[in-house]
C-alpha cells in the first residue's frame, strides 16, 4: 500500500473516534468537523516524512485541538505560531495521551456524536445524511448518489439537520447507564436505517447505495467493539453481516430481484455467514433475546439451508412468533405468515394475514404476500387482484417488475 | 525448528476491504503458501474473525470468568494456542474450561477461525 492510501485508510478508521472526541472539546459539530479537517491535513503533510502515528485517531485529536487553539489564539493576538514545533512537540505528547485515551474512554463520546445524529428532533432522512457525513466522512457528493438527490440539496439537509442539533442541547456530561441505553438503542436503530437504504436499492442506484451497506456494517462493528457485552448490538452486526452475505445473488444480470428460494447459494459470502453465525453464539450466552438477536437468527437459518428445501420453517416460524410477542407489528406478522404457509399451507397464512388488511393497505409487500398465497390455492381472480393493488404500491421498478412476473405466469396457466 | 509466524494488523483495514480486494490478498498469499506446501513446509494456516466475534475465558479465578471480547491485557504474553473442532462456542468454552482447570493462571482467548489451512508437513 501507498502512502497515501494507508493514511488514508488510517483517517477513515480514526475518524469517528476523532471527531467525537473533539466534539466533546467544542462542543459544536462544525468547529469539531474543522478541527479533524485541518488536523487530516497536517496528517497529509507529517505522516509520510516522520512515519504513523502509534495512535493516529489520539494524534488528530491533539493536532486538532491545537490547530484550533493555536487559530483562535492568532485572531485575538495576530501573531503566528510557527507550525514545525507544534508537530515536534506532538510526538511526545500523542503516546502520553494514547495510553490515556482507550476504548472506555472514547466509548461514551462516539456514542454522543452517533446519538446526536440521530437525534429526535431530527427527521430520518436527515439523520441518515448527517451520520454519513460527520462519522463515516462520505463526502456530500457520495451522499447526494446515494439519495438520488443534487449536491446542492443534500448539502441543505446537512445544514438543516446541523441546526436542528444546535438547539436541541444534548447533554455533555457523561451518561448514567439508563441513558446510555437508550442513546445506544436509537444509535443502533440508525446503523440499521442506514444499511436497509443500502440494501433497498435497486438498478442504477445499486452501487452507489452499496456503500451505505459496508458504511452500516463498519459502524456495527465499531459500536460492538466499544460496547463488548450488548447482546442486541452482537444480534445486529450479525443481522446486517448475514443479509449482506447475499448481495451477490439477490439480483440477476438484468437488475431484477431473485427470491431468497431462487437465489444461487453458491453466490452467498460464507466468510460473512459464518462471522454472523459466531456473533449469534456469542449473543446467545447472554440469554437476553432482542428483535436483532431473533431477526439475525433467522437471518442465519436462511443462511445455514444449503438449498431452500432445507429452511428449517417451523423453526422460523417460532422466532417470529417471539419477535411478534418483543416487537408487535403487522409487518412481523406479515412475515411470519410466510414461513407459516410453508409449515401449515397457504389456507393457515392467509387467514394469519387477513386481519392485518386494514393497517397494511398501503404496503406492497403484504398484497404480494397475499397474491402467491391466492395464487397457491388456485384463487386466481383475487391473486390478480392482489397482485395489481401491489403494483400500484411498489416503491421500485424492479419490485413492480418482479410481481408483473407472476401475472404473466398466472395468465400462462389461465390459457 | 518450527516456526509460528503471527500477523498483526490493523482490523479496521482489513475489515475495509472489498471482497474484491480481500479475495486478491488471499489469492496472493495463496502463491507464497503453496510454495512452501509444495517443499513440505507448511503447517496448518489460519486467518481469525474480527476481534469482536472473540470471546476471552480468564483462568486465573476459580472458576474462571467468561467475558465478552478479546483478550485486552497487556500483562501477559502469547505463549501458544490450539485448534479446536466444536459445535457452538459454548462447546469451545468448555473445552477451555477443561484445559485451564490443569494449567490455571492467564487467560485464553477463543476466536473463530474464518479460513483454515490443514497441515502439510509430514508427520
Amino acid at each position: 500500500m501507498n502512502d497515501l492510501a494507508w493514511i488514508d485508510a488510517a483517517l477513515t478508521s480514526a475518524r469517528p473516534q476523532a471527531v467525537a472526541a473533539l466534539l466533546r472539546y467544542f462542543r459544536d459539530l462544525d468547529a469539531a468537523e474543522e478541527a479533524f479537517q485541518d488536523a487530516c491535513l497536517r496528517a497529509l503533510k507529517s505522516w509520510p516524512q516522520n512515519g504513523p502515528p502509534r495512535d493516529p485517531a489520539a494524534w488528530l485529536i491533539l493536532v486538532g485541538r491545537n490547530v484550533a487553539i493555536d487559530a483562535a489564539r492568532r485572531r485575538r493576538k495576530q501573531e503566528p505560531l510557527p507550525d514545525d514545533e507544534l508537530l515536534s512537540d506532538l510526538e511526545d505528547a500523542e503516546s502520553d495521551l494514547a495510553d490515556r485515551l482507550d476504548n472506555a474512554d472514547y466509548r461514551d463520546d462516539i456514542l454522543r456524536l452517533l446519538f446526536i445524529c440521530c437525534h429526535p428532533q431530527v427527521p430520518a432522512t436527515q439523520q441518515i445524511a448527517l451520520a454519513l457525513r460527520v462519522v463515516s466522512g462520505l463526502t456530500v457528493k457520495q451522499i447526494a448518489r446515494a439519495f438520488l438527490v443534487s449536491e446542492s440539496a443534500m448539502e441543505q439537509r446537512i445544514t438543516r439537520a446541523k441546526g436542528r442539533i444546535a438547539k436541541a442541547n444534548v447533554a455533555f456530561a457523561t451518561p448514567g447507564a439508563p441513558e446510555r441505553a437508550e442513546r445506544l438503542a436509537a444509535v443502533a436503530a440508525m446503523v440499521y436505517l442506514i444499511f436497509n437504504e443500502g440494501y433497498s436499492a435497486a438498478g442504477d442506484t445499486a452501487d452507489a447505495r452499496a456503500q451505505l451497506c459496508d458504511e452500516a456494517i463498519r459502524l456495527a462493528r465499531l459500536l460492538l467493539r466499544l460496547f463488548q457485552t450488548e447482546p442486541e448490538i452482537m444480534g445486529l452486526t450479525a443481522l446486517l453481516l448475514l443479509q449482506h452475505a447475499r448481495t451477490a445473488a439477490r439480483f440477476d444480470a438484468s437488475g431484477q430481484i431473485v427470491l431468497l428460494e431462487d437465489q444461487d447459494r453458491n453466490l452467498w459470502n460464507r466468510a460473512l455467514i459464518d462471522e454472523g453465525v459466531a456473533l449469534i453464539d456469542k449473543a446467545v450466552r447472554h440469554r437476553r433475546p432482542g428483535p436483532y438477536q431473533i431477526q439475525a437468527a433467522i437471518a442465519a437459518l436462511h443462511a445455514r439451508s444449503e438449498r431452500p428445501q432445507d429452511t428449517d420453517w417451523a423453526q422460523i416460524d417460532l422466532l417470529y412468533a417471539s419477535l411478534e410477542r418483543l416487537q408487535p407489528s403487522p409487518v412481523v406478522t406479515l412475515n411470519r405468515a410466510v414461513a407459516v404457509s410453508k409449515v401449515r399451507g397457504p389456507e393457515a397464512a392467509l387467514t394469519m394475514i387477513e386481519p392485518l388488511a386494514p393497517q397494511l393497505s398501503g404496503y406492497f409487500h403484504f398484497f404480494g404476500v397475499k397474491g402467491a398465497l391466492l395464487m397457491q390455492l388456485e384463487r386466481r381472480e383475487e391473486a390478480r387482484e392482489a397482485f395489481n393493488r401491489a403494483i400500484a404500491l411498489a416503491n421500485t421498478a424492479t419490485e413492480a417488475a418482479h410481481i408483473r412476473m407472476h401475472l404473466d405466469r398466472l395468465d400462462q396457466t389461465a390459457s | 525448528m518450527l516456526y509460528a509466524i503471527l500477523c498483526y494488523h490493523s482490523e479496521d483495514v482489513v475489515c475495509a476491504w472489498s471482497k474484491e480486494e480481500d479475495d486478491a490478498v488471499m489469492a496472493k498469499l495463496n502463491v507464497v503458501q503453496e510454495k512452501l506446501t509444495r517443499q513440505g513446509r507448511l503447517g496448518p494456516v489460519a486467518r481469525l474473525m474480527p476481534t469482536t466475534a472473540a470471546t476471552t475465558l480468564r483462568k486465573d479465578r476459580d472458576p474462571p470468568l467468561v467475558i465478552d471480547g478479546p483478550f485486552a491485557e497487556t500483562k501477559e504474553q502469547l505463549l501458544g494456542f490450539y485448534i479446536v473442532d466444536c459445535e457452538s462456542l459454548e462447546a469451545a468454552l468448555q473445552v477451555a474450561a477443561d484445559l485451564a482447570k490443569v494449567n490455571p493462571g492467564g487467560a485464553y482467548e477463543l476466536r473463530p477461525v474464518s479460513v483454515f489451512h490443514p497441515s502439510s508437513l509430514p508427520s
